[in-house]
């Protein structure tokens, strides 16, 4: 059909379908899944109903009730497959659900929204954790198996047979399709708010947002972001969450330079960070707040926040900084929290100081091949003149690097150690 | 939905347990076994004897070997048992949670195969 230019109805229909899909996809596939417990085949169902819309909606015209329209279709494909079975199911077990699946949602009502159900049943400790976020993405947004492949660096082949065994482990271990209790609710988010990041910083890793794959991934979490603030607005570290994606995503194109170039934070140009959603953010942390239950996220949101003035006013509030890491190492463990307090305590006492608080968290051997580490010790080795070690220590952080811009920003770093008026830039 | 509580410990604690401590052990196991029966979930449950009690066997080239001992040699063995029948794998999960195994040990929670038609070809396949 390439060259054929489609005509009005069936572009009509395609728009409309497309709408749908972008509008109700996840809450309709939450929605058979929810009730039958099966995801891959509630995705199948629905499938094959959009499939059928596109058939049918040029000649009928688009129905006044798209989202129930799909969803009674998806209905009918899926018992029929239950039905067509090579071996048919015991009556027992699936007419009851049957009858549930025809009963629901009659013609005007509103679908109800399963999908926060749906994402905790994604997120569920029986998942393996490194399939979590890719699962919500592909059931909650629709994203399919080769896009998500691509932006984690799995194979198509070995990301679709995770993604299917996962679902399989829904549907025969019977995860419940359900928003935990109160006492078990802030666990629970939390694996569901680390896929949302997982699947966030994904995305971040192509900074410029040439990698049309990676730069549509940060949206689509931030969008899921948004909507478990919205399904859940009573839980701060949802809105934390949200408010740390908001300002990371905000300096997206104060990232690179118009060559290329990586740029650090402290020398980026604050004309070019989006200030509606650092607003936003600032928002949702000051709501977050009010519920006086703090976490990672809201840490972790406060000290974007913290840069943010930092580099807006010029005053340093490095004290505040090194508060917040220190309570971010307190909560979690984190050794990337220990080592950026102890960047921020240079600052305040100076490079002795924190180097002696990095050799505290020198040995963890999660940090032998984190660039940021190396490239943190070399900053603070070169500051207190130790060229030599600090040439070392830059060498081992151009090693674990990938993205050629850091790198490169690593390289000229090195450079600057033996040039005759080094100082601290 | 029936699953299997496997419940793993490491066998050399217990004789090192004073007859006290074994007493308390054993009301513990009694009154997690008492609790599921009441809840109506307990179908079956038993406590498994040490691993050195165990032999295996395995046919190859229609001759069988038996052999002294359990199938892995690791610190931590099969001890004990329960199946029970409840909701969802929450609900599983929160009874291993209450299982003394859990607090020196590990329990394995598995689902047990649904026995339809349908799913016994699923099972070979189909």
């Amino acid at each position: 059909m390439e060259n054929q230019v489609p005509d009005q109805s069936t572009q009509l229909a395609q728009n409309a379908a497309e709408a749908v899909a972008r509008r109700s996809y996840g809450k309709l596939v939450a929605f058979l899944a929810s009730r039958t417990h099966d995801v891959a085949a509630a995705e199948d169902a629905l499938s094959k109903a959009f499939a059928s819309a596109l058939g049918t909606w040029p000649a009928n015209g688009v129905p006044t009730n798209p989202e129930a329209w799909l969803l009674a279709v998806a209905r009918r494909k899926f018992i029929d497959v239950k039905r067509g079975d090579r071996f048919t199911e015991s009556a027992t077990d699936e007419l009851p659900i049957m009858d549930e699946i025809m009963a629901a949602a009659p013609e005007n009502s509103e679908i109800p929204d399963e999908r926060l159900a749906m994402m905790f049943a994604c997120a569920h400790p029986a998942i393996d954790a490194s399939v979590r976020a890719p699962l919500i993405l592909q059931v909650v947004l629709g994203l399919n198996a080769n896009t998500i492949s691509a932006a984690f660096l799995a194979s198509p082949a070995a990301m679709a047979k995770r993604l299917v065994r996962a679902k399989e482990k829904i549907r025969e271990t019977r995860i419940p399709f359900r928003v935990p209790a109160r006492e078990e609710l802030p666990s629970r988010l939390e694996t569901v708010l680390d896929a949302i990041y997982a699947a966030f910083s994904e995305g971040w890793t192509d900074p410029a947002g040439t990698d049309a794959a990676r730069r549509d991934l940060a949206e689509e979490a931030l969008y899921l972001a948004r909507l478990v603030t919205e399904l859940l607005p009573d839980e701060p570290e949802a809105l934390g969450l949200l408010a740390l994606l908001l300002h990371a995503e905000s300096r997206r194109h104060a990232r690179r330079s118009t060559a290329g170039d990586f740029v650090p934070l402290d020398r980026q140009d604050p004309s070019l960070w989006n200030q509606n959603m650092i607003r936003e953010a600032e928002m949702m942390l000051r709501r977050a707040s009010e519920f006086g239950a703090i976490g990672r996220y809201q840490l972790e949101a406060a000290l974007q926040s913290a840069h943010v003035d930092r580099c807006r006013t010029g005053k340093p509030n490095w004290e505040a900084v090194v508060t917040l890491y220190g309570a971010h190492f307190a909560l979690t463990g984190s050794p990337v929290a220990a080592l950026n307090r102890s960047v921020a305590l240079a600052e305040v006492e100076g490079p002795e100081a924190g180097l002696n608080a990095m050799n505290e968290i020198a040995s963890d051997p999660r940090l032998a091949e984190y660039q940021p580490y190396w490239a943190a010790r070399a900053e603070l080795l070169a500051r207190t003149g130790a060229r030599d070690e600090a040439a070392g220590a830059y060498d081992l952080a151009i090693a674990l690097e990938r993205d050629p811009a850091v790198r490169s920003f690593l390289k000229q770093r090195k450079g600057r150690l033996h040039s005759p008026s080094h100082s601290r830039e | 939905m029936q699953y299997m509580l496997l419940a793993q410990l490491d066998e050399t604690q217990w004789p090192k347990m004073t007859k006290e401590q074994q007493e308390q052990g054993t009301a513990a196991y009694f009154a997690f076994t008492e609790a599921l029966t009441k809840a109506g979930a307990l179908k079956a449950s038993g406590r498994l004897r040490p691993s050195s009690d165990s032999t295996t066997v395995r046919v190859a080239n229609g001759k069988a070997q038996v052999l002294d001992g359990p199938f892995i040699d690791s610190k931590e063995q099969l001890a004990g048992y329960f199946l029970i029948d409840v909701p969802d794998l929450d609900a599983a999960l929160k009874w291993a949670e209450r299982c003394p195994a859990s607090q020196h040990g590990v329990v394995e929670v598995r689902p047990l195969w649904v026995m339809t038609p349908s799913a016994v070809a699923a099972s070979v396949g189909d």
